[in-house]
């Protein structure tokens, strides 16, 4: 039998001073957490209701603007996403039941496809940038483009972008809560933490899985 | 947790994690065929379907206490307010011609 | 019942370095915070007022050009707004009692709380930086395409001010739904607690929904005004009408919480001076819900003349009419409790009489507004100005001060002056009225908004508005000296000097550092005032 020496926690997890005891701390960070998803939800809301405006407006144009839009590549990550869920809940999983080995596994795993994810979607963006189709920066489109165009790729690169930016921002979360396990906190007593950020990581899979279609998948029978 | 709930939860993410593999490749299917309009409210459907089992089952949201349920709720219910009114009015600007026309 | 007055170790005591305060996670240190924060904002947005009104006194004025007058009343909306308004009664009177309140040590996430602080702050910097360097022109409301493609203002660096500002907003109201949820003490269930909570947690619910989508909105006007893409540029396939959606779809919200905590306010001091328990509790706790759900149905009342379909001015109309309904459920509740009740008049009571009076007249204005013909004639006038102020100052300021006034014993361990307390609400409410009432009448004759010059025939109105002004200002810095004086000079409050019910006044003047020594168990219904002979105090 191996022996590992595995960093030990040195104390049970913390009572903050204005709760009473650890179940109603626990079930304050979750309630923060979800009530923080709300105001996710209606901050990209606000972009998807001004894309619904002009998607509406402009359906024909949009529709061939987002032709050179990569459905392989949008559908490739959607699954590099949706399996980062799921890697993310067993994670979750092995917090509960205190197995180290395996948090620490699964939580690599989903930071490692969230990075996937944002790899493909750089790769996602330079092609765009090759036909000259980022707004601001160079937009000088190789392709005929109708004129709203530049409206279409202003919502893409906006709405996807600030997405990256919350996969970014997960990821290094993530690689922040493996430290945490790999330094010990990682008993049954600690998976609230691995839940909240799990929240985090679910609620950006959701965006991305109506922006899959909303931008991708527009315009594609043939 | 209890044994049998460990075994039963990691059935429930391997299951919804399938579906949702499934959803999208029936995505993918719909995409490529022409419904016009349906292309899109297909495409939303799902992709609400697979939301909701995300929601449901990777977030925990069927376990979770009222208060979060509500809250998990809230926000795609009050999007669906700024939603529907800002369309109702950008639908109905051209049905009635203003004075003039 | 003679109870020892003096509270030698309280939260104003334990620690008094600077690092104490600036460090602190007491949610009562961080309500005086942001009352020293919010306090200077005020003066600032009062400074633009008064230039405002110096140069309104003559119709053809020469004091400021017309760019500058631009930038004094976007100052003016700019500060009140979002640095005084919005955070008032939640950041300071919700910091320092919803915990007390509802019997807990403190909120959810302390340290949240202090970060809301200091993000306030920083956002405030921004926006300060750009009315030094020069202001911004567009109106409050930062309208598009102007805003975005053609003012020569420093917008972006009052829109970074504004949508940091925005997350503090968001931290704060999430605080306290989580603390409302999760902390009440045993035997405190919903329908025992204060109905002030009541209203913390509908604003706190309108804070979180509404504000995210200010803060997308005003970043994709800076996107605009950066890189100019087309989001808002007609010439580029843009709709101008979509930023005044995004943009009401929260301002509208925000109105709601600007008053729903001076709403909640009311309860507390008309109960307490009236000695009687508020007539149909579940009608005004649910009515606050009903606000903050309803409120978010009616923005488009702001754009019955700006483009928008005919079909969704009408839909907003109807739905603005029905939002007045809760409001009218309140003022009823509120006038059932006064009648056959014990009243007395001391200064807190005075400023929520004022409100109620107040906030009933700006209300049924609204009602006005609501109405597609009527709002045809007057958008854009003086008449919506005076509809807003009636409520935004007749009604929340006065609220606002009436909270101070109410639980200044509590947060200070001192009375102040009942006269000079009298004194300043009267003033505030005469020097309000002679305001704020003409400008109703010169706006239905048709005097604009935003313009520093007018027709001559709307003089003597804008006189008469402009004395009101100067009145009212004393009624403002009034309390500044006498509750500045009191904190270190008047005598001692004990912990219930009004003879008030709820938790907060089961605690020593000032409280300690936790609240409370041990957690409070609750058994008795909220506002069980005695019968008026055996009145406790």
């Amino acid at each position: 039998m191996r022996h590992r020496r595995w960093p030990v926690a040195k104390s049970e997890p913390l009572l903050a001073h204005q709760f009473s005891d650890r179940t109603q701390q626990v079930e304050a960070d979750s309630l923060g957490m979800w009530v923080f998803i709300c105001t996710e939800v209606m901050f990209f809301g606000a972009l998807f209701t001004g894309y619904a405006l002009y998607r509406f407006t402009y359906d024909a144009e949009f529709r061939l603007a987002s032709h050179p839009v990569s459905f392989l590549l949008g559908s490739v990550n959607t699954g590099v996403l949706l399996t980062s869920s799921l890697f993310m809940a067993l994670a979750l999983h092995a917090a509960q039941r205190g197995d180290r080995r395996q948090l620490l596994g699964f939580l690599w795993v989903t930071a490692a496809l969230g990075v996937v994810f944002l790899a493909i979607k750089l790769k996602d963006y330079s092609d765009l940038w090759d036909h000259g189709l980022v707004p601001a920066l160079h937009f000088a489109p190789d392709l005929p483009m109708p004129p709203r165009a530049q409206l279409f790729y202003v919502f893409f690169f906006f709405m996807t972008g600030l997405h990256a930016l919350h996969v970014l921002i997960g990821v290094v979360v993530l690689l922040g809560l493996s430290w945490l396990a790999y330094r010990g906190r990682c008993s049954p007593a600690d998976h609230p933490t691995v839940e909240n950020v799990g929240l985090y990581w679910h609620f950006v899979d959701v965006v991305w899985v109506f922006l899959y279609p909303l931008f991708y998948l527009m315009g594609r029978s043939s | 947790m209890k044994p049998d709930e460990h075994v039963y939860a990691v059935r429930a993410y391997l299951g919804v994690y399938a579906a949702l593999v499934g959803l999208l490749m029936a995505t993918v299917a719909i995409a490529r065929l022409d419904l016009g309009a349906g292309n899109a409210v297909a495409a939303l459907v799902i992709g609400a379907v697979k939301a909701v089992l995300i929601v449901l089952v990777f977030m925990n949201a069927r376990f979770s206490p009222p208060a979060s349920r509500v809250f998990a709720g809230v926000g795609f219910f009050w999007l669906g307010i700024l939603l529907v009114l800002t369309m109702g009015d950008i639908v109905t600007r051209g049905w009635v011609p203003s004075a003039g026309e | 019942m003679s109870v020892a007055t003096s509270a030698p170790r309280n939260y104003l005591t334990e620690g008094t370095s600077i690092r104490s305060w600036l460090l602190t996670t007491d949610h009562k240190r961080i309500a005086l915070l942001y009352l020293v924060t919010i306090t200077a904002f005020f003066v600032v947005g009062a400074i633009a007022m008064a230039l405002i009104r110096l140069e309104l006194m003559v119709p053809n004025g020469t004091m400021i050009n017309a760019e500058e007058y631009n930038k004094m009343f976007t100052m003016h909306g700019v500060v009140m707004v979002w640095f005084f308004l919005i955070p008032s009664i939640p950041t300071v009177l919700g910091n320092f009692l919803v915990p007390m309140m509802i019997g807990a040590r403190d909120v959810a996430f302390p340290r949240l709380n202090l970060a809301s602080w200091y993000v306030f702050v920083t956002g405030s910097l921004f926006t300060m930086a750009a009315m030094v360097l020069g202001g911004v022109d567009t109106g409050w409301t930062f309208y598009t395409p102007y805003s975005s493609l053609f003012s020569n203002g420093h917008v972006i660096l009052t829109i970074v001010g504004v949508f940091i500002v925005g997350f503090a907003s968001i931290f704060t109201g999430l605080n306290f739904i989580v603390t409302v949820h999760k902390l009440r003490a045993p035997g405190m269930t919903w329908f025992r607690l204060p109905l002030f909570i009541w209203a913390t947690y509908a604003t706190s619910l309108i804070l979180v929904l509404a504000t995210p989508v200010l803060a997308i909105t005003l970043a994709a006007v800076a996107l605009e005004r950066l890189f100019h893409v087309g989001i808002f540029d007609p010439a580029l396939g843009g709709d101008p009408l979509l930023f005044q959606h995004l943009f009401w779809f929260y301002s509208h919200p925000a109105v709601y919480i600007m008053i729903l905590p001076g709403m909640g306010v009311v309860n507390e001091v008309i109960c307490c001076f009236a000695r009687k328990r508020i007539f149909g509790y579940e009608f005004v706790a649910f009515s606050s819900l009903a606000i903050a759900f309803l409120g978010f149905l009616v923005w488009g009342h702001h754009m019955f003349v700006a483009g928008q379909s005919i079909y969704s001015s009408m839909t907003f109309s109807i739905l603005s009419y029905m939002v007045a309904i809760p409001s009218a459920i309140k003022v009823f509740n509120w006038t059932a409790t006064l009648h056959k009740g014990s009243i007395s008049l001391e200064t807190p009571m005075l400023y929520l009489l004022g409100f109620v009076g107040l906030f009933t007249i700006g209300g049924m204005t609204g009602l006005f507004l609501a109405s597609l013909a009527i709002d045809t004639h007057v958008h854009d006038t003086y008449f919506v100005i005076a509809h807003f102020h009636y409520i935004m100052v007749g009604g929340m300021v006065s609220a606002y001060l009436g909270g101070i006034h109410f639980w200044w014993p509590k947060i200070s361990g001192r009375l102040y002056s009942e006269f000079w307390g009298r004194v300043a609400a009267g003033l505030l409410f005469l020097g309000f009225n002679l305001t704020f009432f003409p400008q109703f009448i010169v706006g239905y004759l048709g005097m604009p908004r935003r313009y520093h010059v007018y027709p001559p025939e709307f003089q003597v109105w804008n006189v008469l508005s402009s004395a009101g002004a100067s009145i009212l200002a004393v009624g403002y810095v009034l309390p500044l000296f006498y509750l500045g004086w009191s904190f270190f000079f008047g005598p001692e409050a004990g912990p219930n000097p009004w003879g008030a019910t709820g938790l907060e006044w089961r605690t020593p003047s000032p409280p300690p550092r936790d609240n409370f020594d041990e957690t409070p168990i609750v058994t008795e219904e909220a506002y069980a005032y005695a019968a008026p002979e055996v009145a406790g105090g």
